[in-house]
């Protein structure tokens, strides 16, 4: 399967441009790095890429067809904060749970501890809530993952336990990944290719593949 | 360093001292509160009906150690029938806030999730309703339904939730844009199930604000228009029929008959409104975890 993004166009308000004709083609299996400047869009295109933003011009297409609408999406994406994405008000427990239900063996190669499961959010640090929020998304369903800035606050040990728990499972499962980071050595490390979101690039139609 | 550190902890102590105190001021206010309205609605089921029979070798007393109250013309002991009325007033405004409250709650989030016209439409009567005097709407509707607990009860609760409706629709729409209900979107949860799970919990502080301070208003309201004439029947043991009543006797010197009743209401309606400013800032998001 593939996802792919056509001739996309986006900015904010009468912003200018973010990109225009941007085009992008993950594979299965396949992880991709994102690069690029501090502001120059890559949160932006990863929320679109997800679904969570609707692009102005061209297209996104999940194995052919436009993105799903309703149910569990294939496409899941990680945020760069953590504590934005999970609900102060409930236990670490129903926010894991809420997609699918992990088994123990996948908490422990996350390194989630049993007993951070029965506290509330503010009561875990911010790396600790990350891997809820990996864990989260990797449902069964899930296709695609896009990591935006996923390991950007943790220290290099975890970041490292982290990545190669995500990996070994994007082998197992065949999953598509797209790395949104700025850490050369991670993208680097983890990534068969790479492409830049470069602002520069995009004016002039850029098609990077 | 060391003495850098001293000096840091020095500071800090008086500071976590205040507000400890504050937060444990907040909560002896409330208790204090909810611990004289529970004293009134027991008194007034523990008082036996003998009091405010008629008893005419008693009446027309001025206040005393046996009738704090004083009596009145039929010999009524004042002070029986003033913790009675106030227990009614009491019983009818939490009926009155509680419906109130839910309607705001449906009709806001109904608003903030529904779609365009929905929301369209629940803004205008909001508008519509707060143009109103509640006093005027109160006497529309109690009128309508004919008097009684009934006609108050849905008056009050028709012309207040409005306000409550605002804000809750406004906190629906901003909690609607948070990651985590977008996030849960994603999950393939559906608008009611997101509805119940995420967003209610964010809005119960506000429904039990919003619950004791309209409080105060229902029962303000109760009495006015029980006092219009279009309320309550003035044979059962409410504040606004015995305030109205004392009216004809305050020009013979009786001045005890509306004196203690309406002072009463009027020590219940504060205590209400400082349970619920305090219940609000307990609620308030930064001072929540102080
Ligand atoms: N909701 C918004 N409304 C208006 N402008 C926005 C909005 N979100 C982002 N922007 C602007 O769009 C540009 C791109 O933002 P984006 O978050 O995609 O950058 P980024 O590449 O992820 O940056 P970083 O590396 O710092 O995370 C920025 O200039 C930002 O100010
Ligand atoms: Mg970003």
């Amino acid at each position: 399967m593939q996802l792919e993004a056509k001739n996309i166009g986006f900015r904010y308000h009468q912003n200018p441009w973010l990109f225009r004709n941007f085009s992008l083609t993950l594979n299965s299996g396949e992880i991709l790095g994102l690069k690029g400047q501090s502001g120059c869009g890559k949160t932006t295109l990863a929320r679109i890429l997800a679904g969570y933003e609707k692009t102005l011009e061209g297209r996104i297409e999940l194995g052919g067809a436009p993105l799903p609408k309703v149910g569990y999406r294939a496409v899941q994406l990680v945020f760069q904060h953590p504590e934005k994405s999970v609900n102060p008000r409930w236990h670490m427990r129903d926010i894991l749970q809420e997609g699918w239900q992990p088994d123990d063996e996948l908490l422990a190669r996350f390194g989630i501890q049993q007993d951070w499961l029965s506290r509330w959010p503010n009561e875990l640090s911010g790396g600790e809530l990350q891997r809820f929020c990996v864990v989260r998304a990797l449902s069964p369903e899930t296709k695609f993952l896009i990591a935006d800035e996923m390991t950007a606050m943790l220290d290099a040990i975890t970041q490292a336990q982290i990545w190669q728990a995500i990996l070994e499972l994007a082998k197992e499962r065949d999953l598509g990944i797209l790395v949104v980071s700025h850490e050369k050595e991670l993208v680097k490390r983890v990534c068969d290719r790479v492409i830049e979101l470069d602002s520069v690039h995009l004016e002039r139609n850029s098609f990077i593949s | 360093m060391n003495q850098l550190n001293h000096a840091l902890s020095l500071e800090e102590k008086p500071r976590k001292i205040i507000r400890f105190n504050r937060r444990q001021s907040t909560l002896i206010t409330i208790l204090s509160g909810l611990a004289l309205l529970t004293a009134i609605i027991a008194a007034s089921f523990l008082m036996s009906d003998e009091a405010i029979k008629t008893h005419f070798e008693a009446r027309n007393l001025s206040p005393s150690w046996q009738h704090f109250f004083g009596t009145d013309w039929l010999g009524r002991d004042m002070f029986t029938r003033t913790v009675k009325g106030l227990s009614l007033s009491i019983g009818i405004g939490l009926l009155a806030s509680t419906v109130s409250v839910i309607v705001a709650l449906i009709l806001g989030m109904a608003a903030a999730t529904l779609g365009k016209t929905v929301d369209t439409l629940i803004s205008w009567l909001v508008d519509v309703f707060m143009g109103l005097p509640h006093l005027v709407a109160l006497i529309l509707i109690a009128f309508a339904l004919g008097s009684g607990a009934k006609g108050v009860i849905i008056g009050v609760a028709c012309t207040h939730w409005p306000n409550l409706t605002r804000i809750i629709r406004a906190e629906v729409l901003q909690l609607r844009t948070s990651q985590f209900v977008q996030v849960s979107r994603h999950m393939g949860k559906s608008r009611i199930w997101i509805a119940v799970q995420h967003l209610l919990p964010h809005l119960l502080p506000q429904f039990f604000v919003g619950l004791v301070l309209l409080f105060p208003h229902a029962i303000l309201h109760e009495a006015s228009i029980t006092f219009l004439g279009f309320g309550l029947s003035p044979h059962q043991p409410a504040i606004g029929v015995i305030l109205s009543e004392s009216m004809n006797y305050l020009s013979v010197g009786m001045w005890w008959l509306a004196f203690f009743p309406g002072l009463s209401l009027l020590v219940v309606v504060r205590v209400f409104d400082m349970v619920g400013d305090n219940l609000r800032l307990m609620f308030d998001p930064h001072s929540a975890h102080e």
